[in-house]
């Protein structure tokens, strides 16, 4: 019986609004390969970052125990001393710097004053040996792939005399050769003791390393596999993943379906940095009128992309495909067409790219369609007003008055006045990328009700969603996306997680 | 009773900067009589005041724009000054060119530099302060050798009249008499114009400010205007510049705050990638900012040059830096997306105050720089901590 590196005992996270984390637990014993399973937003990522301090002791509940004792992390240093060393999904090396600069920042050879250059490449070819890198140290992180990349990144780690390491999602981005030459490499340091916890999705990849899977689901630890005792089918996983009943969450809707309004055909679309790359892969889908259409998929599936690549080309390179409204062709060079053409696309990043902060409610609810409220490009102040006020109570936004700063008001009711400024748009298709992320129950509730009285007008709904009991109790039909591509189409009755799950499951074996 | 409280208070707030303006001239005024320097409030001194800093409000209500856009600067605004200002020596001095063409002429040069700049800056963006930077420097090269090293004057009195004359004209007797009556004009004109829009609104059926509120804006406006006019009066009379002045106030602040294009740029300030998602051209919008500042440093340089009655190749210096300084403690923020039209003009006078103050004083040259540098900073201190303070809430 291996000894227990490290306990995660009740944790629990609150986020204002959000309960993150529940009660988790996680056991992780030296020398093992342990896997952690779950859906976006289930919780996995939220956990590690407790345990690598970027949520410092005190910002949660529970314990922390790592080699007997209690942690008290405040930041990532703290737990890198303690040799626990994490490794993003999005990597975290510096482009313009070499492979060895890279591996010792933070960590320099040689004094405060003074980097031992002659050391800090030596070492780092002697690591990149280890991780089976065969690249120069003093080659440029931007010159070399994500793959290679990646290595880089566990080069580092070991750099750092890592005994536990994280890696969350390592393979997301790499092809199948590179990821077996990680997993083979993640098996080799287990034959010489070091533990390792890694997130994923890709199933086949962590029945292959993984020795314990512990499954999260909704902020709560469902249940931990053991490979000795449980037998690890895909299946065992995904029922574990995905098993909740769905309740009455999602208002009634009396669906009254029409002829097909919006037809894209063969969309491609590639990376706008690195060239090549197709982030949407010959894509066809439809929408018909009074439609709730769900796009499923995990993250990174290009969802969002290819909802504002048709969005008036606001994401990458090479467009290609064809759009039809209505059985007509039409192109959309620029946002303003799109919007002309009553398509609204809202974002799935309110703060980032949907609503000015620093604004009023009013100016951001018409701030897509200032020609209602203007003029010969002059500005009615009154009628912006009336307007605005009309839409807050159309969509329930609670504010003390519309010249309130959007930045006071909580993520549910940013979230409403960023409907609210596209409903003002008057569109009759609406794209809403992730319309419920990071609100709570009730204002989920009231979003329904708003996407039902939108379709029972007869306009069109398409929801892009990661959390499938959403598009589920919601949609009328959904399409699962994967890597790029329109892998499945199901009718929004049949529907099931599990079928969804299988189908991203098969396509990216 | 309390909401006239808050209301008052939120007067008060919205106008912090000028408070501290009138504040600044008080204890100007007070340090002045103490040391017996003479009087700040002097006709002929109030009267410079607004002479001496008439292209740094010009060159301000530009820059503005340019700030809005995210904090935005233009450092060639000094050098196209002085070329646009070298261009009007030769057209009108050297050549004899008619100056209703000359003054054109001018203006379409200033465009044209600013539309160069924004060109780069809005489709190939090349950083704002890069390209300004390299603006500055060739615009200012380029001034000198058209100019030879050598100043151009004098302009001809026709030319001077535009910019340097008096309203009215001449040595006449009723200077004070003429004056206060255009400023009852312009009450009155105010007056009428204000209570058309309330009746318009009401008639609309909307809400309207209460009548107390309503009267008691009116006189303090009205009281304002009195002052001025009878400072004015006490000199030499109206001086034209004021009217140019009062002009491009009226225009920009309109255009940033009632119209579809101002809105855009405070919404590329506030957030640039909700903008684009919300079909805002922000490119057009970025070349229009810096077009824009060409074409009123072009309007400055006609100013500037009238006041100094030469074209010289170091005219215009470091004004882009009273400019920038005039907005920033004028309230606009230094990441863009808020800042008025009207606070930038109070931060031009802030400015010109201390100078003017300061200079009365007999404060040295350098002294007088040390303490507009102190309080341009401590102004966007004020800003950042005031804004920290909000989001942390």
């Amino acid at each position: 019986m291996a000894n227990v590196l490290l306990e995660m005992k009740n944790i629990t996270k609150v986020f204002p609004g959000v309960k993150a984390l529940e009660n988790v637990n996680l056991v992780v014993e030296e020398g093992e390969i342990h896997a952690i399973c779950g859906e976006n937003g289930a919780g996995k990522s939220t956990l590690m970052k407790v345990l690598s301090g970027i949520y410092g002791y005190g910002t949660y509940d529970g314990e922390v125990v790592y080699d007997g004792d209690i942690c008290k992390f405040q930041n990532i240093k703290d737990s890198e001393e303690k040799g626990i060393v994490i490794i993003h999904q999005e990597l975290a090396l510096v482009p313009l710097l070499s492979i060895g600069e890279n591996i010792f920042l933070g960590n320099e050879r040689g004094s405060k004053a003074k980097i031992n250059w002659a050391e800090t490449f030596d070492k780092a070819d002697e690591l990149l040996k280890i991780v089976g890198l065969k690249e120069s140290s003093k080659t440029l992180i931007k010159d070399i792939g994500v793959g290679k990349q990646q290595l880089v990144e566990i080069a580092k780690a070991i750099g750092k005399n890592v005994r536990l390491l994280i890696l969350d999602e390592p393979t997301a981005s790499l092809n199948d050769t590179e990821a077996k030459h990680l997993l083979d490499l993640l098996l080799e340091f287990k034959k010489q003791g070091m533990t390792s916890i890694i997130i994923s999705h890709k199933l086949n990849e962590i029945s292959y390393v993984a020795d314990k899977i512990t499954v999260i689901r909704d902020g709560l630890s469902i249940t931990t596999l053991d490979k000795n005792k449980d037998n690890f089918t895909e299946d065992t996983i995904i029922s574990a993943m995905v098993g909740r009943s769905l309740t009455d969450r999602f208002p009634k809707r009396q669906s009254n379906i029409g002829d097909v309004c919006f037809e894209v055909k063969n969309w491609c679309v590639d990376h706008p940095i690195f060239e090549g790359i197709k982030v949407c892969d010959n894509i066809n889908f439809n929408l018909r009128k009074g439609e709730v259409l769900g796009i499923s998929g995990l993250m990174g599936a290009g969802r969002t992309e290819l909802a504002m690549s048709i969005f008036g080309k606001s994401y990458g390179v090479n467009i290609k495909g064809q759009i039809f409204m209505n059985g007509k062709e039409v192109q959309f060079p620029n946002v303003k067409s799109a919007i002309k053409n009553k398509i609204a696309y809202v974002t799935e990043d309110r703060k980032g790219n949907g609503l000015i902060l620093s604004e009023s409610i009013s100016k951001n609810t018409t701030a897509a369609n200032l020609e209602k409220i203007s003029k010969n490009y002059i500005l009615d102040f009154d009628k912006e007003k009336e307007y605005s006020i009309q839409m807050v109570k159309e969509v329930h936004t609670k504010c003390s008055s519309v010249d309130e700063a959007v930045e006071n008001l909580s993520g549910g009711n940013m979230q409403k006045v960023l409907l609210g400024k596209w409903l003002f748009a008057e569109p009759d298709i609406l794209i809403l990328d992730e319309p419920t992320r990071g609100i709570d129950v009730g204002a989920k509730y009231e979003i329904y009700c708003i996407i039902n009285e939108m379709v029972a007008k007869g306009k069109s709904v398409i929801m892009i969603s990661s959390e499938m009991p959403e598009l589920l109790g919601m949609c009328d039909r959904i399409y699962v996306m994967n890597e790029g591509k329109m892998i499945a189409e199901m009718d929004g009755k049949e529907a099931t997680q599990e079928k969804i799950m299988a189908e991203i499951i098969n396509s990216g074996k | 009773m309390s909401e006239n409280k808050s209301q008052i208070k939120k007067v008060l707030k919205d106008n912090t900067m000028l408070l501290v303006l009138v504040g600044v001239m008080l204890l100007f005024q007070v340090l002045i009589l103490l040391t017996d320097h003479g009087s700040l409030f002097a006709p002929a001194n109030i009267t410079n005041i607004i002479r001496q800093n008439s292209y740094v409000v010009i060159l301000a209500t530009g820059m503005l724009l340019c700030i809005l856009t995210g904090g935005n600067i233009d450092l060639s605004v000094g050098s196209v000054v002085a070329l646009v200002g070298a261009v009007a020596g030769v057209l009108i001095v050297n050549l004899g060119w008619p100056i209703w063409l000359s003054i054109i002429i001018c203006l379409l040069v200033g465009t044209l530099i600013g539309a160069f700049h924004g060109l780069f800056i809005a489709y190939i963006h090349i950083p704002p302060f890069i390209t300004t930077l390299a603006g500055m420097l060739l615009w200012r090269g380029v001034a000198t050798i058209i100019l030879d090293g050598r100043p151009i004057s004098p302009f001809p009195e026709k030319y001077l009249n535009l910019f340097e004359s008096f309203i009215p004209a001449g040595e006449d007797s009723n200077v004070f008499m003429v004056t206060m009556i255009l400023a009852a004009i312009c009450c009155l004109v105010y007056i009428l114009a204000e209570i058309y829009s309330r009746a318009n609104k009401k008639a609309r059926g909307y809400n309207v400010s209460t009548k107390g509120q309503f009267i008691s804006k009116l006189v303090i406006l009205c009281a304002v205007i009195l002052i001025i006019g009878q400072f004015l009066a006490r000199d030499r009379g109206l001086p034209v510049v004021l009217i140019l002045l009062f002009i491009v106030i009226a225009i920009y602040s309109y255009f940033t705050k009632n119209t579809v294009p101002g809105r855009y740029l405070y919404a590329i300030g506030g957030n640039e990638k909700a903008a684009k998602l919300s079909g805002v051209n922000t490119d057009n919008v970025m070349f229009f900012a810096y077009t824009n500042m060409g074409f009123l440093s072009a309007v400055a340089a006609l100013v500037c040059v009238a006041r100094l009655n030469s074209a010289q190749p170091t005219a215009g210096n470091s004004y882009e830096m009273d400019a920038i300084a005039s907005c920033f403690i004028g309230g606009a923020s230094a990441y863009g997306g808020t800042g008025t039209v009207t606070g930038a003009v109070i931060g031009a006078i802030f400015m010109g105050v201390l100078n003017n103050g300061m200079s009365i004083l007999g404060i040295d040259q350098n002294w007088q720089r040390a303490v507009k540098g102190l309080v341009l900073l401590a102004a966007v201190i004020f800003d950042v901590v005031s804004k920290k303070k909000k989001s942390s809430k």
